[in-house]
């Protein structure tokens, strides 16, 4: 049935950059539905910020595709979420509008990118939320606040009004609080769009089934090694330990491409946010450009101002990367490794069905703990392989270190999102 | 490594602006994270691949698109239609 619902959260999380105090919804799989958008993603009508100060202002006139999809499903969008600026970062402490708390401990961040979705599903504000995965922004902010987050195959969900960063690496993807509210959600987001030229014609219309019988699981080293917590790691090996229980196998396995598929995702997300975003100029959006300057003086001023420092930090090392003399070494080495890193994966895919491990390598942390950039890239370690070889990867929550949630992940095949819902599903049916 | 100049010289190209006071810290955090991406001297091999994704074109048609005023709204200065953008002589 279609009506409205009225949203006034107490968002003491600030998860919040934008609400919708009243929010219509038609009839539909989802009608009535609380559904809370991260602010990167095109929403007609409503200000969308991508939490920069660049993009202050901005009404988009038209709906990103998995959000004219939400509304065709009578989704009731109740707001804009609150992340890292353009998605860079781990925390979202880079917000240009101050940072979201984790509602599990307001003295920690919730993870980020996609923080503020997190949160507001985490707090109950809202049923499900949309966000974004380039290095893991939806599965490293699902472990933090103990939700579940999907980051779909490459391709699966349009990215048409996504407003880009890393388009070779970035999804759009489904969060909740349980697997079957992110199955759901998926099966409104996923399926063909001729406006996004990477899309593929893979609709999901999958029940999850908890049968894991028979099932073979990678559990590879790396996930379990150096720089990994002891208390994460302990954890995360019971829940593997549950899956075992209910008649799935384990079977050790090696990602050596792990090595260097870190510094190959930074090289390859800053490469591609130095071409997306020299769009912001302050002439079609944002802040005014001095149209009295010269171009390269009025562009400086705008985009010194407006970016906030990673993302001017990403956009330099982007340009330093790409520059004449340097493109061999960096670039054109990244997508050697990048291959690598789907052989390593296709490899063991050819044995197992899916593969297990953390999706964090610690819990989350306090506020300002990782005012280091390079230390806040070290973070992403676990979570950006998936990216890179284009797989889908799940975080469900598994238990708690420390009295912090902890996030159990699963990879699998390219396209057989269904079966790492399943597996997340079953090892949720058994827990609960 | 790179320099304060070098760091400078990116800024340019990036249209960044940055100012005087942030090229010590610009630039020596540039330097750790270089020096990390450095790992990727130990990627093996110098191997092209290709990909099973393919260009998505269409007949060369005007279809339905945003109304002018849409297209402008967002931007901060404007004349006749048009948008107004800084000199570049």
């Amino acid at each position: 049935m279609a009506g409205q619902i009225t949203f006034e959260p107490d968002d003491r999380y600030n998860a919040f950059l934008a609400t919708c105090k009243t929010a219509t919804h038609g009839s539909g799989k989802l009608a009535g539905v609380a559904v809370a958008v991260k602010d990167n993603i095109s929403t007609q009508g409503i200000e969308t910020t991508c939490a920069s100060k660049i993009l202050k202002g901005y009404i988009p006139p038209y709906d990103a595709h998995a959000v004219g999809l939400l509304r065709a499903s009578g989704a009731a969008i109740v707001g804009k979420t609150n992340m890292d600026e353009f998605g860079m970062g781990t925390t979202t402490e880079n917000s240009a509008f101050g940072p979201t708390l984790n509602p599990c401990d307001t003295g920690r961040v919730p993870g980020g990118s996609s923080g503020g979705s997190a949160a507001a599903v985490a707090a109950g504000m809202a049923r499900m939320a949309l966000g974004t995965d380039t290095g893991g922004s939806i599965r490293c902010p699902a472990a933090f606040c103990g939700i579940v987050g999907l980051k779909p195959s490459y391709g699966r969900v349009s990215r048409y009004g996504l407003i880009a960063y890393s388009n070779s690496l970035e999804q759009i993807g489904p969060m909740a609080k349980t697997v079957k509210d992110v199955s759901d959600l998926m099966g409104v987001i996923a399926g063909y769009d001729r406006h996004d030229s990477t899309s593929r014609d893979k609709p999901y219309a999958h029940t999850p089934s908890a049968d894991v019988k028979g099932l073979r699981i990678g559990i590879p080293q790396e996930y379990f090694g150096a720089g990994v917590d002891a208390g994460v790691a302990s954890v995360v090996k019971s829940a593997i330990g549950k899956l075992e229980e209910l008649g799935a196998t384990t079977v050790p396995c090696s990602i050596p491409s792990m090595e260097y598929a870190l510094a190959a995702y930074y090289v390859t997300c800053t490469c591609e946010a130095s071409s997306n975003l020299a769009r912001f100029d302050g002439v079609r959006y944002g802040p005014a450009a001095d149209t009295k300057k010269s171009w390269h003086d009025a562009y400086q001023e705008v985009r010194r101002d407006g970016f906030g420092p990673e993302v001017r930090r990403r956009i330099m090392l982007g340009t330093f990367a790409l520059s004449s003399g340097y493109y061999g070494k960096y670039y054109a080495k990244a997508q050697i490794a990048r291959e690598n890193v789907r052989n390593d994966f296709n490899r063991i895919f050819a044995d197992v069905d899916v593969i297990a491990g953390p999706t964090m390598p610690t819990i989350a942390f306090k506020l300002k703990e990782k005012s280091d950039p390079l230390s806040m890239y070290l973070a992403d370690i676990l979570t950006v392989p998936a990216n890179l070889a284009g797989i889908p990867a799940i975080s469900v929550p598994c238990g708690k270190s420390e009295g912090m949630p902890v996030g159990l992940q699963i990879m699998g095949r390219t396209f057989e999102d269904e079966r790492v819902i399943d597996v997340a599903y079953a090892y949720e049916q058994a827990v609960n | 490594m790179v320099s304060e100049k070098d760091v400078q010289h990116i800024a340019e190209l990036a249209d960044i602006g940055i100012i005087p006071e942030e090229l010590g810290t610009f630039t020596h955090q540039f330097n750790a994270i270089l020096e990390y991406f450095d790992t990727l001297d130990r990627v093996p091999g110098d191997t092209t691949f290709t990909r099973d994704l393919y260009n998505v074109l269409r007949e060369d048609v005007v279809e339905p698109s945003l109304p002018h005023e849409e297209v402008l709204r967002n931007a901060s200065a404007k004349e006749d239609g048009f948008i107004k953008a800084p000199r570049v002589m």
